[in-house]
């Protein structure tokens, strides 16, 4: 009986972790962005926060406060050259930073390699992630009423335009992508101090398809729905362990649904009912 | 042993150029990013290796494969991108769409052969090995080699030379005057479909047999590779994706004798990196697909 | 109402070049703040090339563009419209799935605070677009709709100067002599206008001046009655010499 409560707060757990990286993918999509190199700030972040509690001795707060700074500062550095790029172009080079990321981190001498960095504290339970994707929703629902969400809807709709009415698209791309980096790194961190042990492997581009798919299946610019398409997207796999090792097919099978049938995900299915 | 990293670099260099025809020709046709390549490229390596221990001869088993290849990859377009280009859904929505088929692709074959890593049944391919000075060239490296040419060469003949091909340069060029034109555009695509994943699971078939390895996950080794390919060449450039895959290919090769194993990978998608960021329309450019 | 900061837009020897060709070649003109300037010529004349010169869409090859006492023709896209420039597009530009609100309020993101549901309302009253559901999607509206939703979008942000690229393409008489009114209202808020039109009646009928384009020169300008009697006008509109 405990073991069967403790397998269900670890999935509880990755359903708060899932939902945060969706969530960060959330806000570069709103901003007509794919941008993906949300699971590369995830894991740097992680790095950060895993190396500086095991060889620093930081507490779980200044690990997440040095991953999220760390994560924002790589999204600001990928933001100077991948201004320009749009697109299906974007979405390569953001996977190319990421795959650079991800063997830095099997190749850089303080991660522990290929083989993982492990000794993680374990302070990281299901409070304090679902405390951060608390703060992380009201952060967004406040925010969702703001003219900066305004500014972000508009650069979506028609870049050209929305610089024809005074917005610079530039700084609204630099400020999404940052800001969806601070949440992946705080994701990051608490993914980290959840798992005791992590690898390059877990940041690689089967994580950013993983998030995107959440994020789709939720509904791409709605937060409510990201964090709903995370649940269950992260349920699924779960639910369906009978189908043993065809079960990846019911997450393709639902993406595939998503778009062909419900392009507005699980958000755009309510919003349907409601009007 | 410069030769024989150059050697090895063209046979890498030479299936790089198959699978990442195919990514591109997609790309080039329909502005696409199909990401569900790589399982095609996956499936006919199992496709092949099936047939093989059923006791099909071997070359019977990877025709068989490819032209199962080619259809998967109609079917593929049946699903996921022809009703989001009745939509008119523009360019981001089919490459999560060919996500969502990829998985789909993996997940069933993980269903059917496990995931576990499989070999080709011992004496099913030659294994002969020729020496050149301190050059040594395997049967099978020859044999991919010449089996990858000959069929860009078919490529290449057939998107110059037939009535095929003028179509698909013309739908690449501009979709819209080639329906008005009177070319049937949905078929015009699906055979796209079909010569870019016929390609690309050749490309798989060759890479389980120089390997002697055919797994699920296989596809995604080559999957981000072919990307830094294609851009490298420039995104629809055939001529630009073999360029590509070559100099990827000996970069790789002579990478792993000079600067070691470890960043053998960084320097694909360095490359990659820097040169989106400095001439996203590649070394040669999109254009060299519509005037090939 | 609120009544907008009018300020001079003056063009001095405006050239753009795309490569080798030359788009716009020597072209000055000037809209005093609360008057109506009529850009008229026939197309591939440079119209919209001048428009987007003014608003930094395209970079000005030679020539200065000032609002009041600022200089325009470096800024950025963006910097422009913040300084005052509004503008319509010849074909429709709305934020097609946002509100009709939100692209009211889109246009006023120059401006401190946010507008409220009275401001925005006032504002389609102005455009001439009062019975718009304000909560629906801008890409719903019918065109002649969709036109005033981007005119009361470019007021929003109590422009300086308002470039009009064809306003008036695809309404009715009846919706183009409201529109008139609408102009002329702009104007009469101390606005500039700078209107770039087909439709002469319109044009001579809203326009305090009139600047005619031909080739990217300047072929004649004056008061509407002026141009309309001006030899070489006649001889580019009617292709012989009167």
């Amino acid at each position: 009986m405990l073991q069967f409560l403790a397998q269900h707060s670890k999935l509880f757990d990755q359903i708060g972790i899932n939902a945060l990286l969706a969530l960060s993918l959330s806000i570069s999509l709103r901003a007509g962005s794919l941008a993906l190199a949300q699971a590369a700030f995830m894991g740097l972040a992680a790095y950060v926060g895993s190396i500086g509690a095991v060889n620093y001795g930081w507490n779980l707060i200044e690990c997440i406060v040095a991953g999220a700074l760390a994560a924002a500062a790589a999204a600001a550095l990928l933001a100077l050259p991948i201004g320009r790029l749009r697109g299906v172009f974007l979405a390569i080079a953001t996977i190319g930073f990421g795959e650079i990321a991800r063997i830095a981190e099997i190749n850089a001498p303080i991660t522990g390699g290929a083989e993982g960095f492990s000794n993680i504290p374990n302070d990281a339970g299901t409070p304090a992630i679902y405390a951060a994707l608390a703060a992380t929703g009201i952060a967004l629902a406040i925010f969702g009423r703001s003219k900066a969400a305004l500014t972000i809807a508009a650069t979506r709709e028609d870049e050209s335009a929305a610089r024809g009415v005074g917005i610079d698209t530039g700084a609204v791309r630099l400020r999404t992508l940052v800001a969806g980096a601070v949440i992946a790194g705080v994701a990051g961190v608490l993914y980290a101090h959840a798992n005791f042990f992590i690898t390059p492997g877990d940041f690689g581009f089967p994580r950013m398809e993983q998030i995107l798919v959440a994020c789709v299946v939720g509904g791409v610019t709605s937060s409510l729905g990201a964090v709903l398409g995370a649940a269950v997207m992260t349920v699924l796999p779960e639910a369906v362990r009978f189908l043993n090792d065809y079960r990846e097919v019911s997450t393709g099978a639902i993406l595939l649904g998503f778009i062909l049938f419900a392009p507005g995900g699980i958000a755009g299915l309510w919003q349907r009912r409601a009007s | 042993m410069l030769l024989q990293q150059c050697a090895n670099g063209i046979f890498l260099g030479a299936v790089y150029a198959l699978f990442a025809i195919g990514y591109t020709l997609v790309f080039g046709v329909l502005d696409i990013l199909n990401l569900a390549h790589a399982a095609i490229f996956m499936a006919a390596a199992f496709v092949a290796l099936w047939l093989v221990g059923l006791g099909a001869p071997i070359v019977f088993a990877i025709a068989l494969a490819i032209v199962f290849a080619g259809l998967l990859g109609i079917l593929l377009d049946r699903v996921a991108f022809a009703p989001l280009r009745k939509r008119n859904a523009g360019t981001l929505v089919p490459l999560i769409s060919s996500i969502g088929a990829a998985i789909v692709i993996e997940g069933v074959f993980r269903g059917i052969f496990g995931p576990d890593e499989r070999r080709f049944p011992e004496g099913s391919f030659v294994s002969t090995q020729f020496h050149f000075g301190a050059l040594t060239v395997g049967a099978l490296d020859l044999i991919i080699l010449a089996t990858a040419l000959g069929l860009m060469l078919v490529l290449s003949y057939v998107l110059r030379a037939t009535p095929l091909g003028r179509d698909i340069r013309a739908v690449a060029d501009d979709r819209i005057a080639a329906a008005l034109l009177g070319i049937n555009l949905e078929r015009t695509i699906a055979l796209t479909f079909f010569i870019a994943s016929a390609l690309g699971g050749a490309a798989g078939i060759l890479i389980g047999l120089q390997y002697n390895s055919v797994s699920t996950d296989m596809g995604g080794r080559i999957e981000l590779k072919g990307l830094a390919i294609i851009i490298l060449g420039g995104m629809g450039s055939v001529t630009g994706a073999v360029v590509g895959a070559f100099v990827l290919g000996l970069v790789e090769t002579l990478a792993v004798a000079w600067i070691g194993s470890s960043y053998r990978d960084a320097v694909a998608f360095g490359v990659m990196f820097v040169l989106l960021v400095l001439r996203p329309q590649g070394l040669l450019g999109k254009r060299a697909l519509r005037a090939a | 109402m609120s009544r907008s900061t009018g300020a001079d837009l003056s063009i001095e020897r405006l050239a753009v070049r795309y490569g080798g060709v030359a788009a716009l070649e020597d072209v000055s003109l000037r809209v005093p703040a609360g008057t109506v300037v009529g850009l008229i010529g026939p197309n591939g004349a440079g119209k919209t090339s001048l428009i987007n010169a003014v608003t930094g869409v395209v970079r000005a090859s030679a020539g200065s563009i000032t609002l009041g006492a600022e200089r325009l023709e470096r800024l950025p896209q963006y910097a422009v419209a913040r300084r005052g420039v509004a503008r319509t597009y010849q074909n429709i530009r709305l934020f097609a799935a946002l509100s009709v609100a939100d692209n009211v309020r889109a246009g006023a993101v120059r401006l401190r605070g946010a507008l409220d549901d009275a401001a925005v309302r006032a504002l389609l009253e102005r455009a001439g677009a009062s019975e718009a559901d304000l909560g629906a999607r801008a890409g719903s509206l019918p065109y002649g709709m969709q036109r005033r939703l981007e005119i009361a979008r470019a007021l929003a942000g109590k422009p300086a100067v308002v470039l009009l690229d064809e306003p008036a393409a695809g309404m009715n008489p009846h919706e183009t002599g409201e529109l008139r009114a609408v102009i002329r209202n702009v104007a009469a808020s101390g606005a500039g206008v700078l209107l770039v039109e087909h439709d002469m009646g319109l044009v001579s009928a809203v326009c305090d001046r009139l600047v005619v384009l031909n080739f990217g020169r300047t072929l004649a300008e004056g008061t509407p009655a002026e141009v309309a009697r001006d030899p070489a006008v006649i001889e580019a509109y009617l292709g012989t010499p009167a």
